[in-house]
């Protein structure tokens, strides 16, 4: 394993008691603020001394209770939430930082052209916006050449233009050999890097496994809340038609999107939300909707008096969709029942799906 | 005003002497002991905090009469400092040691606060990019709180311009010695008829003092903008 943690740490509100191996790409540590996830990440970068526990990293053991590895010693890239760039050295200066104390040196020119910071080295981190200075921070940490990359929610300072801005070259590491350590509470940014994810709450592992997989399990959507709730497919860029639509094929079907700007055979992940799909018994004629997709009933699960969340099959894909349990009922919906499902709305997220 | 006396001059020369000289030899130690106060906590901590502040608040005759019975030729220190050759006591060595004493509590406040401005959250990020701790107080910290230090500097060597009660106590008022530019001010005050040259060495003093002011303020601006990073 890459990273292996296991920890156990008294906190003011709960003990944080996790366990959980990253897989080389990108672990999302997922959950609502407060439920521990800082203080984990902070554990493996070596800036707070777990109670008990066990760290290590591409073999090497960073903390066990008798060795405790001090920060400057563990290489390990942080990003904090907060671009935290020195403020008396130029932006070359911080990504030479990075660089002065590691090891074997990391490709300058690469990370620069990587994250599109050329225009800004010689400028000081007064005169950054919020993305330009989180870019360069994301340089820096891999100037150190780090055996890990931890991320603690990079994206959470920002508005959403400048979030769109800095997504992309996100997207990029997860091309990188380089691990990433993922810290977020947003599923939209989860499903769109990461590969796996590692869902905490009050200071425990509540589920933990491929992102496909955990978000759409009916039981953490009680968690997620009702609009976070959905599912994650794959699928490729199949055709750009005549009248503007991209087609899709999915695992069960085609669905068609607005325009996207990716060549024909790209591999996508699409996220929809739960609250987005109907379902049907027989498939349905003379409806406006385009994306229509054959499914087989894989779990029905009560989430409250009135509503009911449906796991589906498409093909080796799980979909979610939410209804109501009198709807539920009148279908007479069990575990293999054969459905059509309605897909209102769809969104996407460009860009590999690394490593599957 | 005329040409100023020769007695006039030493008296000068000497205070520019003394207090550059005390505030240099003092500001490493003023360093270290702001960083303790403001980023460790250890048993004697509060004992540590009144004694580098006593002389603020004590007397200054009273300092001078505890550095005559400590670093005096006969006192607990000074006897063997007098062993090796080292004298103090009516020296103008003896005014740095008395004006680094009264100015100390000025410069490690100036400087104790400038520590605690630091945003650790800095210094982490310094140390998970593979900084060792000195490292990243010679690259990060120091720095960050250069303003702090000279603030702390020129507080310090304006006291020490200005020390008066300690000094006499302590080195006595001999001229060409140890008579600093107060105690040139004070023996002028005591003579019939030195009143005019009191009131030249005043308007020197002043004129220091500003100067030193100004100084410290256009070099503190300009280090200020390096650190927001302009």
């Amino acid at each position: 394993m890459t990273l292996t943690v296991r920890l156990n740490h008294r906190l003011p509100a709960f003990t944080l008691d996790v366990a959980f191996d990253a897989p080389a790409g990108v672990t999302a540590l997922f959950g609502r603020s407060g439920s521990g996830k800082t203080t984990v990440v902070n554990a493996v970068a070596g800036l707070l001394r777990p109670d008990h526990g066990l760290i290590t990293a591409q073999g090497i053991t960073l903390y066990d209770g008798k060795t405790n590895l001090p920060p400057h010693r563990r290489r390990m890239g942080y990003v904090f939430q907060e671009a935290r760039l020195f403020p008396h050295l130029t932006v070359r200066a911080n990504l030479k930082y990075g660089a002065f104390f590691a090891r074997t040196s990391a490709d300058y020119d690469e990370i620069i052209t990587l994250l599109g910071i050329e225009p800004l080295l010689g400028r000081r981190p007064g005169a950054l916006s919020g993305g330009e200075k989180q870019r360069v921070a994301i340089g820096r940490a891999l100037m150190s050449n780090p055996l890990i990359l931890l991320m603690d929610e990079p994206l959470a300072a920002l508005d959403d233009p400048r979030k769109a801005e800095i997504l992309p070259y996100i997207e990029r590491l997860r091309d990188r050999a380089i691990p990433v350590l993922y810290v977020s509470h947003s599923v939209a940014e989860i499903t769109r890097i990461a590969r796996s994810v590692v869902v905490l709450d009050q200071g425990r592992v509540l589920r933990q496994g491929p992102v496909a997989q955990i978000f759409a399990d009916p039981a953490l959507s009680t968690y997620l809340g009702p609009r976070e709730a959905g599912s994650v497919l794959q699928a490729r860029i199949a055709a750009h038609e005549h009248d503007g639509l991209t087609r899709l094929d999915t695992a069960t079907g085609p669905i068609w999107l607005p325009q996207i700007d990716a060549a024909l055979g790209t591999r996508v992940r699409i996220r929809i939300a739960a609250q987005d799909v109907l379902l049907s018994r027989i498939r349905p004629e003379g409806l406006s909707a385009l994306n229509i997709l054959p499914a087989t009933v894989a779990t029905v699960t009560q989430t409250d008096a009135t509503s009911a969340l449906i796991q589906l099959h498409l093909g080796t894909d799980l979909l979610l969709a939410r209804i109501t349990r009198r709807s539920a009922e009148a279908l007479t919906l069990q575990p293999g029942t054969p459905v059509h499902a309605i897909l209102k709305t769809v969104a996407i997220a460009p860009g590999d799906i690394g490593g599957t | 005003m005329g040409d100023l006396t020769p007695q006039e001059w030493q008296a000068i020369g000497l205070s520019l002497r003394v207090s550059l000289i005390a505030t240099a030899l003092s500001l490493p130690l003023g360093i270290w002991v702001a960083y303790l106060l403001a980023r460790r906590s250890f048993p004697g901590k509060a004992v540590l905090n009144g004694l580098v502040h006593l002389p603020l608040i004590l007397p200054p005759v009273v300092t001078g009469y505890l550095l005559l019975l400590t670093f005096g030729r006969k006192g607990i220190i000074g006897q063997y400092l007098d062993m090796i050759g080292i004298v103090l006591a009516f020296k103008w060595t003896g005014a740095v040691l008395a004006a680094a004493v009264m100015a100390f509590p000025l410069m490690v406040r100036a400087i104790r606060l400038a520590f605690e401005a630091v945003d650790p959250k800095l210094e982490h990020a310094a140390a998970t990019l593979g900084a060792p701790p000195i490292w990243v107080f010679l690259t990060v910290t120091l720095p960050l709180i250069l303003p702090g230090i000279i603030a702390g500097a020129v507080l310090a060597f304006a006291k020490a311009m200005g020390e008066f009660g300690a000094t006499i106590t302590f080195v006595a008022n001999i001229p060409g010695q140890t008579q600093t530019l107060p105690s040139a001010i004070y023996a002028f005050l005591q003579v019939p008829g030195g009143d005019p040259q009191a009131f030249r060495l005043v308007g020197i003093a002043v004129a220091i003092a500003m100067g030193a002011l100004l100084v410290s303020e256009l070099m503190a601006r300009a280090v200020q903008k390096r650190i927001n990073g302009q």
